[in-house]
C-alpha cells in the first residue's frame, strides 16, 4: 500500500529491485544494530550473524538473488533452537533482543525490493532502541543514536532517483542536519511526555547483582570489587563537607560470624537512640545496585524519604534500586548511638563460633588480664599490634587456611580491610567487648569541577564498631592502623604506595580528563536517566504549578509542539520572492492596478501593460506613462537597477491611487 | 475495493475537486503553492507511526529515559520529513510544453518542463496515463519529462490529467498535486492505407521522361554518334578513353491540385483521410501541391510549413 490513490487506476504491480547502493546502506544499518547489541549477545551469536550479514552482502554484490527457502527456513530454526537452548526461553529482555537481532539479519537474506528495505529499517529502529534497555549510559546512547544515520540514509536512498549519483558527503550531511534540527522537538517531547508512575507490565528481570557490596563478607572476597573503577555513587554536599578521613558511608552491619563469613544476623525491633544534631546535608545519586540498601554517611540522623531506618542505623529503600536513584540525607559527626545496650543485642554482638581462633582468644584474654577490662585500652592494643606486628596491606592477599582468624593473625599477616576488620572484631568480642563489622564505602574522590564526591566500587570498605560503655557504638578502622593511606587515598592507591610511585594513571592531565568525563556522566545521570515522574511534576514549578498533573503536561506538550510546528511550517512555507527591489515594487503596482481592474496578462511586457493601463485609467495616464518610462530606464539602461531610480519608481507607485473603473 | 471506500472516494472527488483528479483545467505555467499541495502519510508512514508508539510505550514502561529520548528523536525526524516533503513540491513550476506531431492512431511525444527556482527538488514523480516518470529538478533550472500519449482520433487531444507527487525524503509521506493543464495536442488525420493517385491533367507524351537539358547528370564512355560538344575533354585527358558528359534534366513534376470536391461518392472522413494520404505522398515525392477545402484554399506550394498548414486544416475539419 502506498497511500491515498484517488484514481481508480491499478498501481504498478511490481516494485523495482533494490539498488546496490540502497542495499549496502541497509547492510550497514543491520551491522550497526548487531554492533550495539554485541556487548550482551553471546559471542558466537554475534560472530554468526556477522558472517551471515557479510556473506549475504557479498552474494548480492555479485548479483545473486535472494537465497532459496531451503536455506532460510533451517537458519531461522537454528536461530530459535540456539536461543532457546542458551537462555531457556524466548521471552524476556536478553533472549528477546537476541531473537530480534537474529531475525533482522535473516530478514536481510530476503531483502530484494523497496518494501523489504523499509520494513528492515523500521525494525532496525526498534532493535536500536532495545539496545538501550541494557545500557543507558551517555556513550551507549550516543552510539545508538548514531545508528539512526545509516537507517535514515537507507530510507532516503530508496527514494533517490539515481542512487549511484549519491556521494557520501551529499548523503550524510542532510541526514545529520535533519537530526540536529529535530533535537528541539525531541527534547520538548522528552520533557513533557507524561511518565508512567508504575509500569504497565513487568519490569525487566535482572538477576545478577551489580553492587560492589553484599550482605555477606568473608575475608578475601572483596578483592575484585576493590579494583573495580566503576562509579558506585556521587555525593554532593549542601553545606560543610566532611574531611577525607571521616567519609565513611555505612551500608550493612554484620553481627553473625560462622567462622568463615560475616552476615547481618539479629536486629532489634525498636529503633536505636541517636544523640547528636544534623551537621551534614547531602544528596546521593546512587547507580543501580539491584538491591535495597542505601549507603548513608556515618552517622545518619533520619532515613531518606521512601526508605526506612533499621535499628543498626542502616537504611533500606522501599523498593529495589533498578535504576539510578537519588536521595537526600542528613548526618551528624558528633553522636552517641545506643548509650544503653539491651542484653539480647549485647549477646548477639558477643557471639563467636566455637573452635575458631583459639590463639586469638588467648591473645584477647591476655589483653583483658593486662588492661583490666578497659575496652579502649584493649582496642588500642589490638590496633598497635596491627600497626607494629609486621602486618602488610595488599589487595593480593595470600589465601587463608581453615581457621581464618588464627591463620591471618599469626600466619600470613597480609590482607586488606576485610581481613583486618574481621579479625579485629573477633578479637574484641573475644575480649568481651560488643563489636560488629560494618561494610560500606570509605573515602571517595572529590571532583572539584563538579563539587561532588565520586565514590567508586573500589572504595568499598569494611570496618568495625565497638560498643563502649557510656559512648555507645564507636567506629574503629583497623585497616587505618596498618595503612593510613587507605583511609585518605583509597584502596588501590594504598596498595600501590611503596610498590613504585606515580603511575601513568595518576598523571595530572589524566585525572583532570577523568574529572571532566565524570562530570558529564553525572550530568547525564541526573538530567536524563534520573528524570522521573517526580521530577517531571516539578517541571512547571517556575510557572506556579506546584505539582503538574498528566493533563497539565499534555496541554504544555500540545502547545509546545504546536509552536515548534508553526516555526517549522514557517520555514517550509517561506519562499524567497524572485527578483530584486524593482520587481517587488512592480508587483505592488500590479496589485494596485489589478484592484482597479487592469490585470497583467501572462507574457505581457511591462511597457504594453502600462500603456494598456493608461488607456483604461485615463485619470492616471500621466503617472502611468511616467512609471513606464522610469521602469524601462531602471530595468534596461543598466545591468543592475540604480537605487535612485528604484526609489523614484517606488515613490511613484506609492503615490498612485487608482480608483476602480466602472465598466 | 469495498463499496464504502469507493463511495467515500467518489464523495471526496465531488467535494474536493482540487484534491483529486477532478481539478478544473487551468492555463499552463502552473505554479504549485501551498493551497494545492496535499500531504498524507503513506502506508509505510502509518506503519512506522505504530512502531514509534510501541517504542514509546516500551520506553515509558521500563522508565528508560535514554530509549525515550531516542524514540522522540526518531519521531521528530520522521515528523520533520513531512515538511521536507512539502518543500519538494512547493514552488515548482510546470510549464514549457512541447510536442511532436502524430497521426491518429500513433503515439504523440510530449515534452513537459518541470522547473524550480531555488532549491533542487529530489525524486519528483509525474504520473501520466498510468506510467510514472521520475526526475530530479535542478535548482534554478528545469527537468524535462518525456512521455508518449496514445491517440485515436484526429483533432485536438486534450492533455490528460497528471499527478505530480513525491515521497522524498523518507517515504513516510506522500505529497501530491493534480495538474490539469488547458492545453491540447493536435492530432493529424489518419491517412488511408491505399487508394488512387489524384487526377492529373495529361500533357505531352514524354512528360516525366528524361530529356536533354544543361545540367550535368553523369559521365559515360564515348559511344559512336555522340556530339563533340558533349565530350569532357579535360577529364578524358586523365583517362584512357573519351568521356562524354551526359546532360539530363528530369521532367518537372506536375503540381497536384488536391480538391475536396473532386472526390465523388465518399463521406467526409474518407475524403479527409484520402486527402491526408495525398498530402503525405506529395511531400514525400517532393512535388508541389495545392489543397482546396470547402471552407479554404491553400495555394500551390511545398515545404514543411505548407504541409502542417494543410494537415491542421484537415485535422480540424468538423
Amino acid at each position: 500500500m502506498t497511500g491515498f490513490r484517488p484514481s481508480l487506476r491499478a498501481r504498478p504491480s511490481d516494485e523495482p529491485r533494490l539498488a546496490p547502493r540502497s542495499f549496502d546502506l541497509l547492510c550497514l544499518t543491520m551491522a550497526f544494530v548487531v554492533g550495539v547489541h554485541a556487548p550482551h549477545l553471546p559471542w558466537w551469536l554475534t560472530a554468526g550473524l556477522a558472517v551471515v550479514l557479510v556473506a549475504r552482502w557479498q552474494q548480492r554484490r555479485r548479483g545473486g538473488r535472494h537465497p532459496p527457502v531451503w536455506i532460510k527456513v533451517p537458519l531461522i530454526g537454528l536461530l530459535l533452537a540456539l536461543i532457546v537452548s542458551t537462555y531457556g526461553t524466548l521471552f524476556g529482555r536478553e533472549p528477546g533482543s537476541a531473537f530480534a537481532v537474529g531475525l533482522l539479519v535473516l530478514k536481510l537474506m530476503e531483502s530484494e525490493r523497496l518494501r523489504d528495505a523499509r520494513v528492515g529499517v523500521a525494525f532496525a529502529a526498534f532493535a536500536l532502541m532495545s539496545a538501550l534497555l541494557f545500557d543507558q549510559s551517555i556513550v551507549a546512547t550516543l552510539i545508538v543514536a548514531l545508528g539512526i544515520v545509516p537507517a535514515v540514509m537507507t530510507l532516503r536512498s530508496v527514494e533517490e532517483v539515481e542512487p549511484a549519483r549519491m556521494r557520501l558527503r551529499v548523503e550524510v550531511m542532510p541526514v545529520l542536519l535533519a537530526l540536529v534540527v529535530s533535537i528541539p522537538l525531541a527534547l520538548f517531547a522528552f520533557l513533557f511526555i507524561p511518565r508512567l508512575s508504575s509500569p504497565l507490565w513487568g519490569a525487566p528481570t535482572i538477576d545478577r547483582a551489580t553492587t560492589g557490596l553484599s550482605d555477606r563478607m568473608a575475608p578475601g572476597d572483596m578483592a575484585e570489587v576493590l579494583t573495580d573503577d566503576t562509579p558506585a555513587m556521587r555525593v554532593s554536599f549542601d553545606g560543610p563537607v566532611p574531611i577525607a578521613s571521616s567519609r565513611y558511608f555505612r551500608a550493612f552491619t554484620m553481627t553473625r560470624f560462622d567462622g568463615q563469613a560475616w552476615s547481618p544476623g539479629f536486629l532489634r525491633r525498636d529503633d536505636s537512640v541517636l544523640e547528636g544534631s544534623a551537621r551534614f546535608h547531602y544528596r546521593v545519586t546512587l547507580e543501580p545496585t539491584r538491591e535495597r540498601v542505601l549507603p548513608m554517611l556515618d552517622m545518619p540522623v533520619t532515613a531518606p524519604t521512601d526508605a526506612s531506618m533499621r535499628s543498626d542505623r542502616t537504611a533500606l529503600a522501599n523498593q529495589r534500586l533498578d535504576k539510578t536513584y537519588t536521595y537526600d540525607a542528613t548526618a551528624t559527626g558528633e553522636y552517641r548511638l545506643d548509650a544503653t545496650l539491651d542484653p539480647q543485642t549485647r549477646r548477639a554482638n558477643l557471639q563467636l563460633p566455637a573452635n575458631v581462633g583459639p590463639r586469638a582468644r588467648a591473645q584477647a584474654a591476655a589483653w583483658v588480664a593486662q588492661f583490666g577490662g578497659n575496652p579502649t585500652a584493649i582496642a588500642q592494643a589490638a590496633l598497635a599490634m596491627f600497626h607494629d606486628g609486621g602486618f602488610r596491606y595488599t589487595l593480593a592477599a595470600a589465601p587463608l587456611g581453615r581457621d581464618r582468624i588464627d591463620d591471618f593473625l599469626f600466619g600470613t599477616r597480609e590482607g586488606y580491610c576485610e581481613h583486618y576488620s574481621s579479625t579485629f572484631t573477633f578479637l574484641m568480642r573475644a575480649a568481651g567487648i560488643p563489636a560488629r563489622v560494618v561494610t560500606g564505602y570509605q573515602g571517595g574522590y572529590w571532583n572539584a569541577l563538579g563539587h561532588y564526591l565520586l565514590i567508586r566500587r573500589a572504595d568499598a570498605h569494611a570496618w568495625t564498631e565497638l560498643w563502649l560503655e557510656g559512648r555507645g557504638w564507636v567506629r574503629f578502622d583497623p585497616t587505618g592502623a596498618v595503612r593510613p593511606e587507605r583511609v585518605t587515598l583509597g584502596a588501590a592507591a594504598a596498595a600501590a604506595v611503596g610498590d613504585g610511585g606515580d603511575s601513568f594513571f595518576n598523571a595530572a592531565w589524566w585525572r583532570s580528563a577523568r574529572d571532566r568525563w565524570d562530570v558529564v556522566n553525572q550530568w547525564w545521570n541526573q538530567a536524563v536517566n534520573g528524570f522521573d515522574s517526580l521530577r517531571q511534576q516539578g517541571l512547571l514549578q517556575p510557572f506556579g504549578i506546584r505539582r503538574a498533573e498528566v493533563g497539565d503536561l499534555a496541554i504544555v506538550l500540545a502547545i509546545g509542539c504546536s509552536l515548534l510546528v508553526v516555526v517549522a511550517l514557517g520555514w517550509a512555507l517561506f519562499q524567497r520572492r524572485e527578483g530584486d527591489e524593482l520587481d517587488v515594487w512592480m508587483r505592488r503596482l500590479q496589485r494596485k492596478l489589478e484592484k482597479a481592474g487592469v490585470t497583467r496578462r501572462a507574457g505581457e511586457g511591462p511597457k504594453h501593460f502600462m500603456a494598456r493601463a493608461a488607456r483604461a485609467l485615463p485619470d492616471h495616464r500621466n503617472a502611468l506613462e511616467r512609471l513606464s518610462e522610469v521602469y524601462s530606464r531602471s530595468r534596461y539602461a543598466n545591468d543592475e537597477p540604480p537605487p535612485e531610480s528604484v526609489s523614484e519608481f517606488s515613490r511613484a507607485v506609492k503615490e498612485l491611487r487608482p480608483r476602480r473603473v466602472v465598466k | 475495493m469495498p463499496d464504502a471506500v469507493q463511495r467515500l472516494t467518489a464523495w471526496a472527488e465531488r467535494r474536493l475537486p482540487s484534491l483529486t483528479r477532478m481539478r478544473q483545467r487551468e492555463p499552463m505555467p502552473i505554479v504549485l503553492h501551498r493551497r494545492r499541495i496535499y500531504i498524507v502519510p503513506t502506508g509505510f508512514g502509518l506503519g512506522f507511526t505504530v512502531l514509534l508508539a510501541v517504542m514509546l510505550i516500551g520506553a515509558l514502561n521500563y522508565a528508560n529515559n535514554a530509549a525515550l529520548l531516542l524514540t522522540c528523536l526518531v519521531g521528530s525526524v520522521s515528523a520533520g520529513s513531512m515538511l521536507v516533503a512539502f518543500r519538494v513540491l512547493n514552488g515548482i513550476t510546470v510549464g514549457g510544453l512541447r510536442m511532436g506531431t502524430a497521426r491518429a492512431g500513433e503515439n504523440v511525444r510530449v515534452f513537459l518542463d518541470i522547473g524550480a527556482s531555488q532549491r533542487e527538488r529530489m525524486a519528483v514523480r509525474l504520473d501520466v496515463d498510468g506510467r510514472e516518470h521520475v526526475v530530479v529538478v535542478p535548482a534554478g533550472g528545469a527537468a524535462t519529462v518525456e512521455f508518449d500519449l496514445p491517440t485515436e482520433f484526429r483533432g485536438w487531444l486534450p492533455l490528460p490529467r497528471m499527478r505530480l507527487h513525491s515521497r522524498w525524503p523518507l517515504g513516510m509521506f506522500r505529497v501530491w498535486s493534480w495538474l490539469n493543464p488547458d492545453r491540447a495536442v493536435l492530432v493529424y488525420p489518419r491517412p488511408e492505407g491505399m487508394g488512387p493517385t489524384p487526377f492529373e491533367p495529361q500533357g505531352d507524351a514524354d512528360r516525366g521522361r528524361p530529356r536533354p537539358g544543361d545540367e550535368l547528370a553523369s559521365l559515360r564512355e564515348y559511344r559512336a554518334g555522340d556530339p563533340r560538344r558533349l565530350i569532357a575533354w579535360k577529364l578524358s585527358a586523365r583517362h584512357h578513353s573519351l568521356l562524354v558528359k551526359d546532360l539530363e534534366q528530369p521532367a518537372p513534376q506536375e503540381d497536384w491540385r488536391l480538391d475536396w470536391d473532386s472526390m465523388h461518392g465518399l463521406d467526409d472522413e474518407s475524403r479527409i483521410s484520402r486527402l491526408a494520404r495525398w498530402v503525405d505522398e506529395a511531400r514525400e515525392s517532393g512535388r508541389r501541391w495545392s489543397l482546396r477545402l470547402p471552407d479554404g484554399y491553400f495555394d500551390v506550394a511545398q515545404g514543411d510549413e505548407h504541409y502542417h498548414r494543410c494537415m491542421t486544416a484537415l485535422a480540424l475539419r468538423p
